[in-house]
Parts: C-alpha cells; sequence; structure tokens
C-alpha cells in the first residue's frame, strides 16, 4: 500500500492517466501541487503567461489530439482568468480537465484572499465540476472527471481544490482507478436500429438529399465511416464549420460549408432539399439563419450522441440518439447492396447543385491588381498552396476566420482548428502553442487578426521558453474587420470603435522575443515570404501581412432570411 | 401546459444548484419547487413545477437528464397522479370572525395547530387550487402570513420512481 499526499495523488494520477501536457500557471493554492509536479517528469508542465491561454492550448491540443487537454490555475484571479477557455471548450464540446486550487476549507465563504467560487461561477460553462472534501477521495474524482470530459458529448470539467487537500503532511492511500462507474451517467454507446432503418429507407428514397454534418463527427472520430457513406450513397454533403474536413473537401461531393458564411451552393443545396441526413451537427443560429423559414421541403433525419441537442431548434423527423461513428457504420451496412429508388431524380439534383456552382464560380472575390492593397482572399489561398493544404491552421475571431474556413482547402479532419460557438478572438495563437507541441514535425499555423493577436502575444514568451515553432499570418487590416463589415451594413459605415490607433510594429515586437517577422505588402512577396516562413519547422515565424481593409466577408446570409437568402458581393444578392 | 417534474438525484452539494442553474440559463419556467432527501440518505427527490408547451417541456427534461447529478426523472403530468402542496397560514381570528374561521377550517378538512387569543394558524394540505380557494375564503378576515411548500407528486398506482 502506497501513502501520498493529496498533491503527490494529483501528480501520480496524472502519470497514471497518460497525461503528457499540462498548461497552466502557479500561485499560493495551487503550490502544493506544483511541488508535486515539480518532483515527477513525466507530466510535462507547460507555464502559460496567462490562464487564458493555459485553456486554450489545452483545448488546440485536445482538438488535435483526441485526448483530454489538462490545465491547472491557483485559486481566485487563477480561475476565473481561464473562465473564458472553459466557456470556448464547453460550446465546441472539447474534452477537458481544469485543476483549480482552491483557499484552506475552513477560509471557503470568508472571503479570503484569492477566494472565489469558481464551481459557481463556471457551473453554466462547464459538462460537471467536482469540489474535493478529504484528500482521499482524489484518485475517483480525477479518473470520474476525465472520463465525463472525455465520454458521451464532451465537455470541460473543473475540479476545485482547496489547498489543505493537497497538504505534504496528510497523506492517504493511493490506488490508480482503472474503471470508474456513475449510476447518474450513462452515455448512450449505439443509435435505436429501428430509426437508423427508418432514416436510411428515407435516405434511399430521397430525390434531393444533402448531408449535413458537424464537429460531433471529428469528436467522434467518424470522418472515415461518414466519407464511405456519402460515396456509396453519391449525396451532395455540407459541412458545419466544426466539422471541415470531416470529409474531404476536394472531393465533388463536397459542397464546402453552410450558413452565415458558408458557401452559395451549399446554402442554395440545404434551402431545396427534400431530405436533410445531419449528423453530429446542431442547427445553430449560424447555420439556420430564421428556423421559421429554414429548409421548407425537408425532412430531417438527426443524429447526436445528445438528446438534447435533437429538435432543440429545428424539430427532427427522424431523431436518432447515439455517437456519430456507430449509427453510421450501421448505416453503411444497411445501404449495401441496395439501390437508390430514384437516380434520376439524383442526376436532376447534381445538374442543379453545378447549375449553382458555376453561377458562383470566378466571382468569389476580385483579386488584387498590381499596386493595390494584397486580398486576405490571396493571402490564405496563397497559404494553402505553400503548404499543400496539410497544415494544422487555427484562427481567432472574425473576418480573417471566415476566411480561413472559406478558402483553406481541408481535406482531413481536425486540422481547421477554430472557436466555432463561442467565438473567442485569442483563442488562435494559444491552440497553435498547444498543437505545435503534440506535432512537433507538422506545420501550425495561426492565422488571425491584428485586434485578435493583441489579445494574447504574451504568448510569445511561452513559445520562446518551450522553442514552439508556430507560423504566425497576421491578415493586418488595422480595424477589427468583422465588426467593421457590419457597420458597413447596418450602420451606414459609421465605424464605431471598429479601428485600431496606436498598433504596435509588430516586426519590432516579435524581433523583441527573438522571433522572425516579415512584413508583406504585395502580391510578390506573398509566396516567397511563405516560402520562407515554412521553411524551418521549428522556428517560430510571424508574417504580417497589410490586406485591403475595405474587403468583406461573402456570401454572408440576410438577418432572419432562410438559408438562400445570401448576399453575395457588395452589390449582389440572391 | 403546466407540468409537475419528479427528479431523483444525488444528494451531493451543488446539486440542487445545477438543477435551478439550468432553468435561468435556459430560459425556462420555475414556479414551485421542493426538495428533500428520500428513505435512501444517498438520494434527494426534487419535485419542481414549471409551464411550457411540449416542446420546451421536451428540452427541460432532456437538459435536466443530461445534469450529471441527476440519477432518474418522471413527468408526473404525463400519467395519473397525486399531487399534493401543505400550506401553514396565519388569519386572524378576532371576535365573531374567530368561529367563521374555524368553520371555514372544518368546511376545507384543514386544521388548526396553533392559537393565540387573536389568530390562528392553520394547516392544510392538498392540490394548489384548494389552497387557493382556502387562501380566497380567508382574505376577508386578513391574511397575516403563508408558507406553501410547492408542489410535492406521486404516479397513482403500480408505477415507481427508483432506482
Amino acid at each position: 500500500m502506497e501513502l501520498l499526499s493529496g498533491a503527490d495523488m494529483i501528480a501520480r494520477f496524472l502519470q497514471d492517466e497518460g497525461v503528457e501536457y499540462i498548461y497552466g500557471y502557479p500561485g499560493g493554492a495551487a503550490l502544493h501541487i506544483y511541488d508535486a509536479l515539480f518532483r515527477q517528469d513525466k507530466v510535462k508542465h507547460i507555464l502559460v503567461r496567462h490562464e487564458q491561454a493555459a485553456t486554450h492550448a489545452a483545448d488546440g491540443y485536445a482538438r488535435a489530439s483526441g485526448k483530454p487537454g489538462c490545465v491547472l490555475v491557483t485559486s481566485g484571479p487563477g480561475a476565473t482568468n481561464a473562465v473564458t477557455g472553459i466557456a470556448t471548450a464547453y460550446m465546441d464540446s472539447i474534452p477537458m480537465v481544469v485543476l483549480c486550487g482552491q483557499v484552506m476549507s475552513h477560509l471557503i465563504g470568508d472571503d479570503a484572499f484569492q477566494e472565489t467560487d469558481i464551481v459557481g461561477v463556471t457551473r453554466p460553462i462547464v459538462k460537471h465540476s467536482f469540489s474535493i472534501r478529504h484528500p482521499s477521495e482524489i484518485p475517483e474524482v480525477l479518473k470520474k472527471a476525465f472520463y465525463l470530459a472525455a465520454t458521451g458529448r464532451p465537455g470541460p470539467v473543473v475540479v476545485d481544490i482547496p489547498k489543505d487537500m493537497t497538504a505534504p503532511t496528510e497523506r492517504y492511500e493511493y490506488v490508480y482507478p482503472k474503471k470508474v462507474k456513475m449510476r447518474s451517467y450513462n452515455p448512450v454507446t449505439r443509435g435505436h436500429t429501428g430509426q437508423i432503418k427508418k432514416a436510411v429507407d428515407m435516405m434511399l428514397k430521397a430525390k434531393r438529399p444533402v448531408f449535413y454534418t458537424g464537429g460531433g463527427v471529428v469528436l467522434d472520430k467518424a470522418s472515415e465511416g461518414l466519407t464511405d457513406l456519402v460515396k456509396q450513397l453519391g449525396f451532395p454533403i455540407t459541412t458545419t464549420l466544426m466539422g471541415i474536413g470531416s470529409y474531404p473537401q476536394s472531393d465533388r461531393q463536397c459542397l464546402g460549408w453552410l450558413g452565415m458564411h458558408g458557401s452559395y451552393e451549399s446554402n442554395m443545396a440545404m434551402h431545396h432539399a427534400d431530405l436533410i441526413i445531419a449528423i453530429g451537427a446542431r442547427f445553430d443560429d449560424r447555420v439556420t439563419n430564421n428556423t421559421s423559414k429554414f429548409c421548407p421541403t425537408a425532412k430531417i433525419v438527426h443524429v447526436d450522441v445528445d438528446p438534447s441537442s435533437i429538435s432543440k431548434t429545428v424539430r427532427a423527423d427522424v431523431p436518432i440518439v447515439g455517437p456519430a461513428s456507430s449509427v453510421i457504420n450501421e448505416m453503411i451496412s444497411l445501404v449495401q447492396g441496395r439501390e437508390v429508388a430514384h437516380p434520376e431524380a439524383l442526376t436532376d439534383w447534381w445538374q442543379k447543385i453545378d447549375d449553382w456552382r458555376a453561377e458562383r464560380e470566378g466571382k468569389l472575390y476580385e483579386p488584387s491588381s498590381p499596386g493595390e492593397a494584397l486580398k486576405p482572399q490571396e493571402v490564405i489561398e496563397a497559404l494553402c498552396r505553400v503548404t499543400r493544404g496539410e497544415a494544422y491552421v487555427t484562427t481567432d475571431v472574425g473576418q480573417h476566420q471566415m476566411f480561413a474556413a472559406q478558402y483553406y482547402k481541408f481535406d482531413k479532419p481536425n486540422r481547421l482548428i477554430t472557436s466555432g460557438g463561442l467565438g473567442t478572438m485569442g483563442f488562435g495563437f494559444p491552440a497553435a502553442m498547444g498543437i505545435k507541441q503534440n506535432f512537433p514535425d507538422d506545420d501550425v499555423v495561426c492565422v488571425t487578426g491584428e485586434g485578435s493577436f493583441q489579445m494574447m502575444m504574451q504568448e510569445l514568451s511561452t513559445c520562446k521558453q518551450y522553442g514552439v515553432g508556430v507560423k504566425i499570418v497576421n491578415l493586418n487590416n488595422a480595424s477589427l474587420g468583422m465588426v467593421r463589415q457590419w457597420q458597413d451594413l447596418n450602420y451606414k459605415s459609421r465605424h464605431a470603435h471598429s479601428y485600431m490607433e496606436s498598433l504596435p510594429d509588430f516586426h519590432m515586437l516579435i524581433e523583441a522575443y527573438g522571433f522572425t517577422a516579415i512584413t508583406v505588402t504585395t502580391l510578390e512577396e506573398l509566396e516567397p515570404a511563405l516560402e520562407r516562413a515554412f521553411a524551418d519547422k521549428h522556428e517560430l515565424v510571424f508574417l504580417d501581412v497589410k490586406v485591403d481593409p475595405f474587403e468583406h466577408v461573402y456570401p454572408m446570409q440576410v438577418p432572419l432570411g432562410a438559408m438562400r437568402d445570401m448576399l453575395l458581393s457588395k452589390t449582389e444578392r440572391t | 401546459m403546466r407540468h409537475i417534474i419528479s427528479i431523483l438525484m444525488e444528494n451531493e452539494p451543488g446539486a440542487l444548484s445545477r438543477v435551478v442553474g439550468l432553468f435561468s440559463q435556459r430560459n425556462f419556467n420555475i414556479e414551485t419547487l421542493n426538495v428533500a432527501p428520500t428513505e435512501d440518505p444517498s438520494l434527494s427527490r426534487l419535485t419542481v413545477t414549471t409551464v411550457g408547451d411540449d416542446r420546451v417541456i421536451e428540452q427541460i427534461t432532456k437538459h435536466l437528464n443530461k445534469l450529471i447529478d441527476v440519477v432518474k426523472l418522471v413527468d408526473l403530468t404525463e400519467g395519473n397522479h397525486i399531487e399534493r402542496e401543505l400550506m401553514l397560514v396565519k388569519v386572524k381570528a378576532l371576535g365573531a370572525a374567530r368561529d367563521e374561521v374555524k368553520r371555514t377550517v372544518d368546511i376545507f378538512r384543514a386544521q388548526v395547530v396553533d392559537v393565540t387569543p387573536s389568530l390562528y394558524t392553520v394547516q392544510i394540505t392538498g392540490d394548489a387550487a384548494k389552497l387557493d380557494a382556502f387562501l380566497q375564503a380567508m382574505a376577508p378576515v386578513g391574511i397575516l402570513e403563508v408558507a406553501r411548500t410547492g408542489v410535492s407528486g406521486i404516479a397513482r398506482g403500480d408505477k415507481v420512481l427508483s432506482l
């Protein structure tokens, strides 16, 4: 029997659980835990420069690796700084365990120094949370935390740890719990076979079907199955922003992504479909536009592991509660050997889709003429060419995020890493850091804007400390582009606080940390600068690319309209 | 429509705040709420009455079921059920009204459980409508204080909400 202090139990548990990296920042209430981490070398602690970055880095790590991210922060401000990152992970269903120091038990409720009720603060943005009440509970509670974070619909779990629970003088028996059982938590492992049969029958009889798939497919590692199923049926597929790459975008059957800034053909196909097969997507407002005008002629099959996602905003005709992978596999076996009932209708449907495609071909944006400011879209297309479409691309939030999603072509899941649900500026750079540590030999690039980057740029220091060679492509339009776009469209171009006066000299800023910065202003400079940036996989390079501040993101759905109601450029609309 | 949802949940600190928080977070409505441990001290039973159309009630039950602390729940209004609420009321009982109050208490099968020279404390159980009717009857006499437990309920017949 082994006797360990609470702090040593935490360190040991993390080792036994196979945690490779823990992102954090020390402080009074977490110091016993930090001391225990110091006395071991299996779990690597990454010292960030702000707790929000710790959560985003762990989040990026989790998205790219499929394993839960792990964070350690101290009580009070340490924990509250982590809140935005926890909410980000919650909205995108990312598995994460956040260990928070807390003041000593006997001080809780007294407004002690650096005390915050973090379990209360985070209650609406966690899958679950725990407070440690006795050191001997630590192994079991941590096991439950990791189990809950990673299973069913994944999400962040907060564990609040009062300092006295980790005191070095109090030792208790430690056994790594191999299994965990919770009477109140039994995530479904497969869908209802009758419902799946019904769905497949509808799929085979459909005349204008479209797959609409989301982050659930990526999270459940169901991309291969999905690709098989979609290819077998020959149906078109559109994905959500979170589902990008779960079906190869270079394939003809892929219409791109859908919603507010989704492709013209995706939104048109959705609007005119007679059957929508939604898998691991949640019909959120940035996809559906006005739900009362959403896809008027479509029956809806909705597969999701979380029953509360089904019929939340749009009523499903065939609800199927189950994990994407097992339901897809069951669908594949039911489809095999059977033919679609209306092949001629499907041919007509494809003809219609190809017509929509042709309508917008070559009209997506106007490339820059020599001497003019670069178009942000051109930068992303060049980035895609230089990295052969194989990089991990993280983004912040705004126009650059949409351009990255529109113009980089992703053929693999988990390659576009973006805050889709919460829309967190400052997410991209720390997320890239977390990914690069897990995949040091891959290209990891953060596409950002000067507004977002300034929210988390202190992490340059972390990258310096750990030699993290991420690339940063700063689409610098010297304004908060998406805000500006809305102001152009809705506020007669009154640009209230959407421009950035007093921008730093990014070149000097990056060099101050000892990194390379390249400023790009013309098309001729662009590709050589990108080639240079990606020449050494282990070097952090910052590209400050000056782009046209007047550019808008299109298509853009018209507020309160149907899927098909879109602005296509500054002068055209459907 | 009004629904009575009965929930068995872990008798853990914080469990109640998750349930209550869910209602405000998701813009659901709580009319009454009552909660106490069951015969199994590791479980609490919470009964909430709420109002909403079928879509809203479906979302409420799904989200409640998603809470890790919630073990099982039932929407009692889906079937035959018994619902009761307990109320304690202090009413003025002076002069001629004193006898009238006692008579009304008897009509409602309520009980006077405490007495002073100037007031009665009445205990009454029943469904919400009965309690409302009693309050209405007492209003002219003068109601001094009301304490209601909120609705508790149980299914009729063989149906049992247990683990």
